[in-house]
């Protein structure tokens, strides 16, 4: 086990260094520079903010310092909000994102496999078909469309839930069930075929002639032999619910990390882009790496000492 | 033929199945009965519906599963007509079957002590710590060394021998009537395969149960099985004593599967197999379904169906070739062998004591 | 289960003569045997929902590469006057298509408001420069298309390729490959497109090649255990010991084999990269205007979803109806060439 995470995390960190090396060069063949207005400025004006964001030196050192800083949690300082340290911004903003994300995953993932166990229980009758319908339209409605229409006809319209802003949990329900479709859909559709699957395996068949019934098969044998698997999808639909929170804090103008890469790619704010950039792959190797070590823990075949 | 020591009787059983390509006549009128304490065996190639006709005596058979008639009669009372609730009763506690593949049907994620001792849970509403002493009695019954310490590891900690002896003991554990085999060794190696049909023999007379036993090889029916069914595209062609089928055989199918089956004088030469393909039960053949890869098939055999032709009080095989009209024809020289060899034990009347000659043949 | 020997004609029971035998076989051998492409399709043909699906696709790639030819408007030509119409179709006096309009409790003709001439007509209305929504659907549709192609080729060209070498080859290129895709999946989509399109600068071009860059990895592990698969089966063995070059044996025998995996894969590739870009181009940093994406005209219309819904619901419909016809197709394929899967 200490093996496999030593292992694990080397790789990671192999990961987010790659990571920040190729977004740190590619950074700098930008044109973009922190002055917004560098015409009105006088060279020395100039030569003082190169220094302030240590422009000035050779690149091969601006990298290991920005590489030393990346270690430390520092990611400069942002171009947009030129006195804001990257890592502050990012920092005062991942509470949002981590909740309405947290809610997303959770909320999204329990109906989805709720959802889909009744779909495979009911393999081929009109509620297999509503479910299925149901998990198709999920993954193929946009985050950004959903998001506008609930925020109009549930916040707007019937005035249910707040239409925007940050501050408690009515706040969240919205965003919540704008970014929990796609995780929901998913589980569903994965839930549903791994539900079939393991309904027509040989340990079910010999369930039934056991003499078990329906209900007892589904409890004791099919359902968590299905939910296992789950685990593995985690890691995809994290993503998924990065992309989505990018446009649906946005559209409830939510003050989270979405929304501020959103801003910060439209603004040019390079240091800000690098540090989120890093920030969403370290998340998503965290989330990967606790899936894996939970599916080991709760797959009883397998056995993490590689 | 009604019988009091019947433990089973399958009547005229006939299913299809509906498929897009249509109806797939499956069984077509089947039957046959087993009785208390004995091993029948039902051999034929695969699709010649072997577990089809099992699964619906366990009134398992797919959702596609068309009964288009036949009775099924356990304990004067017909299985065809029971409830799906009346059934999961019988299952498990009356009628217990074993499959195929070990490696495939123990629940990955449940420790094997549960699972054996679930049918005593759902059978006897035993309480938990009962049935699990029960299910570690069972689990030495079928030789799993160190079972106290076994009894709380999964599946896959096993060899497929080890997880088939689980499964017997699941299918066991409550004393069932009738065990139903499908095919229950054709996964494992043949050594680990003598170990297994060892243990279900001793296990059945230790729990006098009926066994019917399906396997497409004849090899391992000789020390199995009292009485031998053999089926062919969804009917049963020819069935007698084991004797009577290996040593006397009648239906030119019956000859194909006994010359396919390897002993000491065909090693090292090619096995004769059945040339051909069985026919596409979606539109089975006029006649005699067989007729297509019979050499000896007759005229007739293309019209019409041949009826069960009475050899012995025991033995019945369907086939032209028993009319009294029939051509006399010549069997391969290996079933001439086998025919001789019965001449000289009917001769010896040693009906008694067969098994010391299956020994005999199992050494030729 | 009695012998029941009626008398038959002894004709009845001579031995068969070839002649009659052959007759049998040829009754066999007339059992229509299918190949596994053809038996495939025959199943998604008997899936109403898949090719429901297939024609929608058809019809909007004919609708949307043709449009030239019967487009009502140019998409990109701007006409502040007639700005926000509603839409009106020839004939049709509905509310919501005959070019009226709720005002303050009023229904009012907006095009009579506008000073449109009488023969003026855009079937679902115009933007907040007056360009006509039909048209610039059609053009984002267009996108979204070319999308799907684009990356079905890419998904092709390097996924497949990449899958097969890393399968085939095995050993330590095997293991490499396989760390280099597992690096890659560490890192979200969107971080990589993100970084690209900053780079490249917005437009078509960087959307395109963010995509191929993301596109092919889930083809590529894909290929790769099926190919793993294959590779120790007898037909290709046998090809292998005949001598067959690798590269014959990857197309004679390989591909046909994998084409199953690829097309399931492709189906679900599309849908994700269609909503990438309409997702990049929602977002700004797609394709630039004054072109038409079905993301920016999305985006677009919601600012006005309020007052005039029609501008955000036409795209937003074309856009899901995109998406569910390729995720429909894509389960009916799947359906269609793994039978035994029950997935709907
Ligand atoms: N659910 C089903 N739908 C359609 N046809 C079926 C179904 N189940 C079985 N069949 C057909 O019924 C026939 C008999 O099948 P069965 O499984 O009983 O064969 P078997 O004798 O057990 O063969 P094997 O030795 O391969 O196990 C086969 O032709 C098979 O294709
Ligand atoms: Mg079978």
């Amino acid at each position: 086990m200490a093996k496999y995470l030593a292992k694990r995390i080397f790789y990671i960190i192999l990961t987010l260094f790659i990571v920040t090396t190729v977004t740190f060069f590619l950074m700098k063949f930008m044109p973009g520079t922190p002055l917004t207005n560098q015409a009105k400025l006088s060279p020395s004006q100039i030569h003082q903010i190169y220094k302030q964001y240590g422009l000035d030196k050779p690149l091969w050192q601006q990298y290991l310092s920005y590489l030393a800083g990346v270690v430390h949690g520092n990611f400069g300082t942002s171009f947009q909000f030129s006195d804001q340290p990257v890592s502050y911004l990012i920092g005062s903003r991942l509470g949002p994102s981590l909740t309405i994300g947290g809610e997303a995953m959770v909320v999204g993932v329990i109906i989805g496999i709720i959802v889909g166990s009744i779909g495979a229980v009911k393999q081929d009758t009109w509620v297999d078909t509503a479910t299925t319908i149901i998990s198709i339209l999920g993954v193929s409605i946009p985050s950004f469309v959903l998001a506008v229409l609930l925020q109009y006809y549930l916040g707007l319209k019937l005035r249910l839930f707040p239409i925007a802003d940050w501050g408690g949990f009515m706040y969240t329900v919205l965003p919540t069930l704008a970014l929990a479709a796609s995780p929901f859909a998913e589980t569903a559709r994965f839930m549903r075929t791994e539900m079939v699957d393991v309904l027509s395996s040989d340990y079910i068949e010999l369930a039934k002639a056991k003499g078990l019934n329906k209900v007892g098969i589904i409890y004791h044998h099919a359902l968590r032999n299905s939910l296992i698997p789950i685990v593995t999808i985690v890691g995809p639909l994290a993503v998924n619910i990065m992309t989505g929170s990018m446009v649906v804090e946005n559209i409830f103008s939510i003050p989270g990390i979405g929304e501020q890469f959103v801003k910060s790619i439209l603004t040019n704010d390079y240091p800000t882009i690098m540090g989120l950039a890093i920030v969403y792959c370290a998340m998503l190797c965290v989330v990967l790496l606790i899936t894996d070590i939970l599916y080991g823990l709760i797959d009883p075949r397998i056995r993490i000492n590689k | 033929m009604e019988n009091s020591k019947n433990i089973l009787e399958v009547r005229n059983l006939k299913i299809n199945f509906n498929t897009y390509a249509g109806k797939v006549q499956a069984i077509r009128d089947v039957s046959f009965d087993l009785q208390k304490g004995e091993t029948l065996a039902i051999v034929g190639e695969s699709g010649s519906g072997k577990s089809v006709t099992t699964r619906s005596i366990m009134g398992l058979n797919a959702p596609n599963a068309d009964i288009a008639g036949g009775t099924i009669m356990f304990k004067d009372q017909d299985l065809l007509k029971k409830t799906r609730k009346q059934m999961d009763e019988i299952r498990g506690r009356d009628i217990a079957e074993i499959f195929q593949d070990p490696m495939t049907s123990l629940d990955p994620t449940m420790k094997i002590g549960k699972q054996i001792a679930e049918p005593l849970v759902i059978h006897k509403g035993m309480k938990r710590e009962k049935a699990m002493a029960q299910a570690l009695e069972m689990m030495k019954l079928v030789g799993i060394e160190n079972a106290e310490k076994r009894i709380n590891d999964y599946p896959h900690q096993f060899s497929g021998g080890m997880r088939q002896r689980i499964v017997i003991a699941i299918a066991l554990v409550n004393y069932p009537e009738i065990l139903i085999a499908d095919e229950p060794t054709t996964a494992l190696d043949v050594t680990i395969q003598a170990q297994i049909l060892d243990l279900m023999k001793e296990l059945q007379t230790k729990t006098n149960t009926s066994i019917i036993f399906i396997t497409h090889d004849l090899g391992v029916v000789a020390g199995m099985a009292d009485r031998v069914a053999v089926m062919y595209a969804g009917k049963i062609v020819e069935y007698g004593t084991v004797d009577e089928i290996f040593y006397n055989p009648k239906h030119p199918y019956t000859w194909g599967l006994l010359n396919s089956m390897p002993t000491m004088d065909t090693s090292g030469t090619e096995l004769p197999s059945i040339p051909g393909t069985p026919p596409d039960l979606l539109n089975p053949p006029k006649g005699d379904a067989f007729a297509a890869r019979n050499k000896y098939a007759l005229k007739i055999d293309t019209e019409q169906e041949p009826p069960f032709f009475k050899v012995s009080d025991t033995h019945y095989a369907a086939t032209w070739l028993l009319d009294p009209h029939a051509p006399k024809v010549t069997p391969p020289d290996q079933i001439i062998e086998r025919q001789k060899h019965f001449a000289k034990l009917t001769h010896e009347t040693i009906h008694s004591n067969r098994g010391k000659h299956i020994e005999e043949e199992e050494q030729l | 289960m009695a012998d029941n020997s009626k008398s038959f004609s002894t004709g009845d029971f001579l031995p068969l003569s070839d002649a009659d035998r052959s007759h049998l076989d040829s009754e066999k051998i007339t059992a229509p045997s299918q190949t596994f492409l053809q038996d495939s399709w025959r199943r998604l043909r008997h899936n109403k929902a898949a090719m429901i699906c297939l024609v929608i696709l058809i019809i909007l790639f004919i609708l949307s590469f043709g449009s030239h030819f019967f487009q009502t408007h140019n998409p990109n030509a701007t006409n502040p006057d007639l700005a926000n119409l509603p839409p009106k179709i020839p004939g049709l006096d509905i509310n919501g298509f005959n070019g009226t309009l709720m005002q303050s409790g009023e229904r009012i003709n907006a095009y009579a408001q506008a000073h449109a001439h009488a023969g003026t007509y855009y079937i679902l209305g115009t933007d907040y420069l007056g360009r006509d929504l039909f048209s610039r659907i059609l053009f984002g549709t267009r996108i979204s298309l070319t999308i799907a192609l684009v990356a079905s080729f890419f998904d092709l060209a390097f996924g497949v390729v990449y899958g097969i070498i890393s399968g085939w080859l095995g050993g330590w290129v095997d293991t490499l490959m396989q760390r280099i895709i597992e690096i890659i999946l560490s890192i979200p989509n969107l971080v990589v497109m993100v970084l690209l399109i900053v780079v490249l600068k917005p437009g078509m071009s960087a959307i395109i090649i963010a995509i191929a860059i993301t596109s092919w990895i889930n083809m590529a592990r894909l290929v790769r255990a099926q190919t793993l698969e294959l590779k120790n089966q007898e037909f290709i063995l046998a090809a292998r010991t005949l001598g067959e070059s690798s590269f014959k044996i990857a197309f004679k025998h390989l591909l046909p084999n994998l084409s199953s995996v690829i097309i399931i894969n492709l189906m679900f590739t599309i849908p994700t990269a269609i909503f990438f870009e309409a997702f990049l181009s929602y977002i700004g940093i797609g394709v630039s205007a004054p072109q038409a994406s079905l993301g920016t005209l999305i985006s677009d219309g919601q600012k006005n979803f309020q007052f005039l819904p029609y501008q955000m619901w036409y795209p937003a419909i074309v856009l899901s109806i995109i998406m569910i016809a390729f995720n429909i197709l894509g389960d009916g394929l799947r359906d269609a060439f793994d039978p035994k899967s029950n997935r709907k």
